[in-house]
């Protein structure tokens, strides 16, 4: 990743944002204004909160599964943290809606990448899967 | 100015914001380390021989150097790695200074909310293994110690007072002599620590004028090499001080049942010291000297007013820095607001701008502020106002994508 961040660089006009442009591409800045799925959840089933204490990102989601068909029927989080760490809880919260836990079992560390779709590098790599703990710390 | 330093030959574009982390490197520092590999590399103490002989009159003359700096004696300088490894190296010993008969029911270690996470969390470990209190000198909304506090704070159960002389977060610069006078007024047999790392590179340190028991800094924070630091201590107090590390060079005879040690500070000097550093360290205190710490001192004054002047025109924006600038160091720490600290620097990056973002290992000074980071900027040598104005302008534009 790291890699590609660098060769895309070059390609980009510095005056125009160069790689930021890429790295926070409008609708990453969308979900950090307005995310989805943001906010608290009664009757939560299961929740778990996630702390990056580099970042100071603090990431709570709370779940309600049903414990019949084992379907996530609904799911939010609350918190706060950097454009990345927001805008992919809000992308992994919209995925799982919906799924039984069986369809999540793969959600891993490239699924969240790709979700995001730009170029994280290393340094920024735990504001981008902070949810992705916090999803697991929740159903563990 | 920029000359001097290779970095910048490198990386023309690079707007270097982050000397308070680690300052670059004069190339006359580079070379001193070059050269001592490259043609003098012996170990010292030990051999008879002329490269060991010159290395260690190099060594030697580097720490005179060092002392002359901060007007210390010779002996009084002790090298570490860093000013992490000089604390605590003073934390796993300074009970032979405190845990005695004197010292019986004083037992308070006094700190301060600006603490760096390395002159806090050895001391909570000595405060857990001794039973000690920890107290905290709060800061006051205008980013300073709060010294009214302070004079109850430290009493004449304080054993230990530890403070940070500059602020890496705030830059704000401590009246660390007053506290030291307020806490042996107190307690005449208080042990007095200055965290000096922010504050060394950048003013003038006079040791007996602080009149403190224990100053450390770290070399690469002054021009210096990584790996590199001082602890600086009275000589009566350090005649007094078990050595922290046991082996080669720090005796004087050795039978198997026991030892006889060096004076100091050969005593606190155990096994193969770094050498190479310990000379570029030298060097690069030459380097300063030639340019003069007060000009520097000026340079930095004037960007740091630049700065904060244009800063103040951004709008939405929180700067964190004491309206007494005559009190702070060219630090500024700062948030725009609807833009995590990260974020920016992130973005700050794509214009090739350095610069520091997070708690900057004070995490308890950021929960005082009740925020969780922030953006910091700090001046070397060799920036310049330009520097200044790229930063400004990119902070608008980023300001512009954002709240687009
Ligand atoms: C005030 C202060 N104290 C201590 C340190 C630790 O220095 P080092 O990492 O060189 O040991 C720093 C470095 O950031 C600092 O700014």
């Amino acid at each position: 990743m790291e890699n590609q961040a660098k060769d895309e660089k070059g390609k980009f006009d510095k005056e125009n944002h160069g790689l930021s442009l890429l790295m926070y591409r409008e609708n990453i800045l969308d979900l950090y204004k307005y995310p989805h799925n943001f906010g608290s959840l009664n009757q939560a089933t299961h929740s778990h909160r996630e702390f990056n204490a580099l970042c100071g990102d603090d990431i709570t989601i709370k779940l309600i599964i049903n414990n019949k068909d084992n379907k996530i029927e609904n799911i939010k989080f609350q918190g706060s943290g950097c454009a990345i760490s927001m805008a992919s809880a809000s992308l992994l919260t919209d995925e799982i809606k919906g799924k039984t836990l069986k369809e999540i079992e793969t959600i891993d560390k490239d699924k969240i990448l790709n979700m995001l779709q730009i170029p994280i590098s290393s340094v920024r790599l735990r504001c981008a899967l902070l949810c992705l703990d916090a999803l697991k710390g929740a159903l563990k | 100015m920029k000359q001097h330093f290779p970095i910048f030959e490198n990386n023309p574009e690079l707007v270097y914001l982050d000397s308070a982390a680690t300052t670059q490197k004069p190339k006359q520092v580079i070379d001193a380390i070059t050269s001592f590999y490259e043609k003098e590399n012996a170990n010292i103490h030990r051999g008879l021989y002329g490269l060991s002989i010159e290395a260690t009159k190099k060594y030697e003359e580097a720490r005179k150097i060092i002392a002359d700096f901060i007007n210390a004696d010779e002996n009084e300088i002790i090298f570490t790695s860093g000013t992490t490894h000089a604390i605590n190296m003073l934390v796993y010993t300074i009970d032979s200074l405190t845990w005695t008969e004197k010292g019986k029911g004083k037992n308070e270690i006094v700190l301060s909310e600006m603490e760096h996470h390395s002159n806090l969390v050895p001391w909570q470990q000595l405060a857990k293994h001794f039973g000690y209190k920890l107290k905290f000198i709060p800061i006051t909304d205008n980013f300073e110690l709060d010294h009214n506090k302070a004079r109850e704070i430290i009493t004449d159960k304080t054993a230990i007072l530890s403070i940070t002389h500059t602020s890496n977060a705030l830059g704000t610069i401590n009246n660390a002599k007053e506290l030291i006078n307020l806490a042996k007024q107190k307690n005449p047999d208080v042990i007095t620590i200055v965290d000096a790392a922010q504050s060394v590179p950048h003013i003038k340190i006079d040791v007996k004028e602080l009149d403190c028991d224990f100053l450390a800094f770290s070399g690469h924070k002054l021009y210096g090499p990584m790996g590199i630091g001082i602890l600086y201590g009275k000589k009566e107090v350090l005649d007094k001080l078990r050595p922290f590390h046991f082996g080669g060079d720090m005796i004087k005879s050795v039978t198997l049942e026991a030892s006889e040690f060096q004076p100091v500070p050969n005593r606190f000097e155990a096994g193969t010291q770094n050498i190479a550093s310990v000379i570029a360290l030298g060097e690069a205190i030459r380097f300063i000297n030639r340019i003069g710490l007060s000009k520097i001192q000026d340079h930095e004054k004037q960007l740091k007013k630049y700065a904060l002047t244009k800063l103040k025109t951004i709008k939405n924006i929180d700067i964190y820095h004491s309206s007494n600038t005559d009190n702070t160091s060219s630090i500024i720490s700062f948030n725009l607001k609807g833009i995590h600290s990260h974020d920016l620097a992130s973005l700050l990056n794509d214009y090739n701008i350095a610069i520091r973002a997070g708690h900057h290992c004070c995490m308890p000074l950021m929960s005082a502020l009740n925020i969780t980071g922030t953006a910091r900027i700090s001046f070397g040598i060799y920036n310049t106002k330009e520097d200044i104005d790229k930063l400004c302008d990119a902070l608008i534009k980023i300001q512009e994508v954002f709240n687009k």
